[in-house]
């Protein structure tokens, strides 16, 4: 998949990177008496991708709207792209896309329509056939809106946010509904817009698509950030010396038995899936595969690296007391 | 000029592509002038029922598309996010209002020549001057303000489908009560004096007396499509939520 933003322009992507795009200082929103962000802080650079993480009502939305423009800030300073998003909204427009949670799409409109309507918009739109190539709409391009599967909608959305060209883009929830080939192509555009330079600030509820594809991930809850670092550094982190071992296995056997063998606690955590309480060493994983293969049991799996899933968890019960 | 003409041109295509949108501003709009025309329903006092009937249906068209489909298509569009969505492009809340705008009168354009066209074929001759039509396109246009206004006072306050049912409610309340079909002086007491100060039937009145050569437009018609052009928008931009 080639490069969304800028296909057959110069690469900007040495200029800018490691520059911040964007800058949240302790941002506050408030709704009448209800404070859904409560001093949020976090920087996005040129060619980094941020995720935003957090439940629902965590304040992911309210902050990513006043990035965009659409919200009113009660309190703290923001910057996009040294510019303040309230303020300068119209000088900022041009430099930013944004693909909405629910498409904000005319849903009688093709994506041919579409692209020709939000090429009007823009000085210098990205021409409309490479993007039809891009994200793969050749066959859905005269279908209206309303009529495209959930993925080819998103990947509609996900075009129309890049048409401009935008230095920064603001994504929520691109993946929600996509299948999974879509889910590698729309990765791969975040890829190519980050290896462009691009600053991508996304929100999502799926885990393991920012850990796939976010340099940096912000949790969020209850209107704070919570930690922030990349996913390998919060994993480890949240984890620190205790990863568990899991594994599966769909042969049944004693869980006692083996607990009192290996001196640590089994748990079956679901279907077929089991956690060994305690550090994940070396001789706890030998004890354990020895054990299993004294009583002729199959491994499906075994694994002691943690996701970022099961960190995030970690982190919001923490919060939570 | 680029991202209004590229708007215009969306705005229009989808206009004249809703199937529900041309039945209710050219399809119902025709039947009735044909059917009020051809069938003696009420006693309009004029030598030919077309000569009643055309004003009063062009001032329907103009209420349909000001109104209830500018309305109802707006209302939509804050609902599925599509005013949000804009509002991150350089398009600009002031050239999406004027593609609308630009859209409406292209709209109004088309069924004024299709219900004129009918009219003629019906037997219908303009007996105005050329002032007179000057005074009937503008009494029309300070119309569409004051229909504009209050159909995007309910679009920008009420839910899509909540919108969808009060705009079809109180056009058909206005059809009656706006000496469309229904002569002014048919409606009883206190309902006729209302419906005077309301623009349905300001906008027919005028149009009527434009289109014959019997009398001028007069100033209480301009007086109150006037008032009513100022406050809807007024209101309409006061209380308008955007998602």
């Amino acid at each position: 998949m080639g490069s969304p933003t800028h296909p057959g322009a110069p690469d900007r992507a040495a200029k800018n990177r490691q520059t911040d795009a964007v800058v949240c200082d302790r941002l506050v929103v408030s709704y009448g008496a209800f404070e859904a962000v409560k001093g949020v802080s976090f920087s996005a650079s040129h060619g980094e991708v941020v995720a935003l993480l957090g439940p629902n009502g965590a304040g992911k939305t309210s902050t990513i709207e006043v990035l965009e423009g659409y919200r009113r800030r009660s309190g703290g300073t923001v910057e996009v792209l040294g510019l303040d998003p309230a303020r300068d909204h119209r000088d900022l427009v041009g430099k930013i896309g944004v693909m909405l949670q629910n498409g904000g799409v005319y849903p009688t409109l093709s994506p041919a329509k579409l692209f020709e309507l939000f090429s009007g918009y823009y000085p210098d739109p990205i021409d409309t056939n490479h993007l039809v190539d891009v994200f793969a709409l050749g066959d859905a391009v005269k279908t209206p809106w309303r009529h495209l599967s959930g993925g080819e909608q998103q990947r509609t959305s996900l075009a129309l946010a890049l048409i401009g060209k935008p230095e920064i883009v603001f994504l929520d929830e691109p993946t929600a509904g996509v299948d999974p080939e879509g889910r590698v192509a729309i990765r791969s555009v975040v890829a190519g817009l980050a290896a462009d330079g691009v600053c991508v600030v996304l929100a999502t509820h799926e885990l393991g698509e920012a850990e796939r594809i976010a340099d940096r991930v912000v949790i969020v809850s209850d209107g704070r950030v919570v930690a922030e670092g990349p996913p390998a550094d919060l994993v480890s982190d949240a984890g620190g010396a205790r990863a568990d071992v899991t594994f599966a296995t769909s042969d049944g056997f004693d869980v006692g038995s083996l607990s009192e063998s290996i001196g640590t606690t089994v748990v079956k955590i679901g279907p077929d899936r089991y956690r060994v309480d305690g550090a994940a060493s070396a001789e706890t994983i030998a004890r354990l595969t020895a054990w299993m293969a004294r009583h002729g049991i199959v491994l499906n799996d075994l694994a002691t690296a943690r996701t970022l899933e099961e960190a995030y968890l970690e982190i919001l019960r923490g919060e939570r007391g | 000029m680029k991202a209004l003409r590229a708007q215009v041109r969306a705005e229009t295509y989808m206009t004249f592509r809703r199937g529900e949108t041309l039945l209710l501003t050219i399809g119902i709009p025709v039947a009735f002038l044909l059917f009020f025309s051809s069938v003696k329903v009420i006693d309009t006092g004029a030598t030919r029922p077309v000569n009643f009937y055309l004003p009063g249906i062009l001032a329907l068209a103009v209420m349909s598309t000001s109104m209830v489909s500018l309305g109802i298509a707006t209302g939509f569009e804050r609902g599925y996010g599509v005013l949000k969505r804009l509002g991150a492009t350089p398009l600009g809340r002031p050239r999406l209002l004027a593609a609308k705008i630009i859209t409406v009168v292209v709209v109004e354009v088309v069924q004024s020549v299709v219900l004129v066209t009918v009219g003629v074929a019906l037997g219908w001759r303009l007996e105005g001057s050329a002032v007179a039509v000057v005074e009937a396109v503008g009494v029309a246009l300070l119309a569409s303000i004051a229909f504009g206004g209050i159909g995007l006072v309910m679009a920008g306050a009420l839910k899509a489908e909540l919108n969808l049912a009060a705009a079809n409610g109180l056009y058909l309340v206005l059809l009656l009560l706006g000496g469309m079909v229904v002569p002014l002086g048919k409606l009883p007491g206190v309902l006729g004096t209302v419906s005077r100060l309301l623009p349905p039937a300001a906008l027919s009145t005028a149009l009527r007396s434009a289109l014959s050569s019997t009398s001028d437009v007069s100033l209480h018609s301009f007086v109150v499509l006037a008032v009513w052009a100022f406050i809807a928008p007024c209101v309409a931009a006061v209380t308008f939520r955007w998602e």
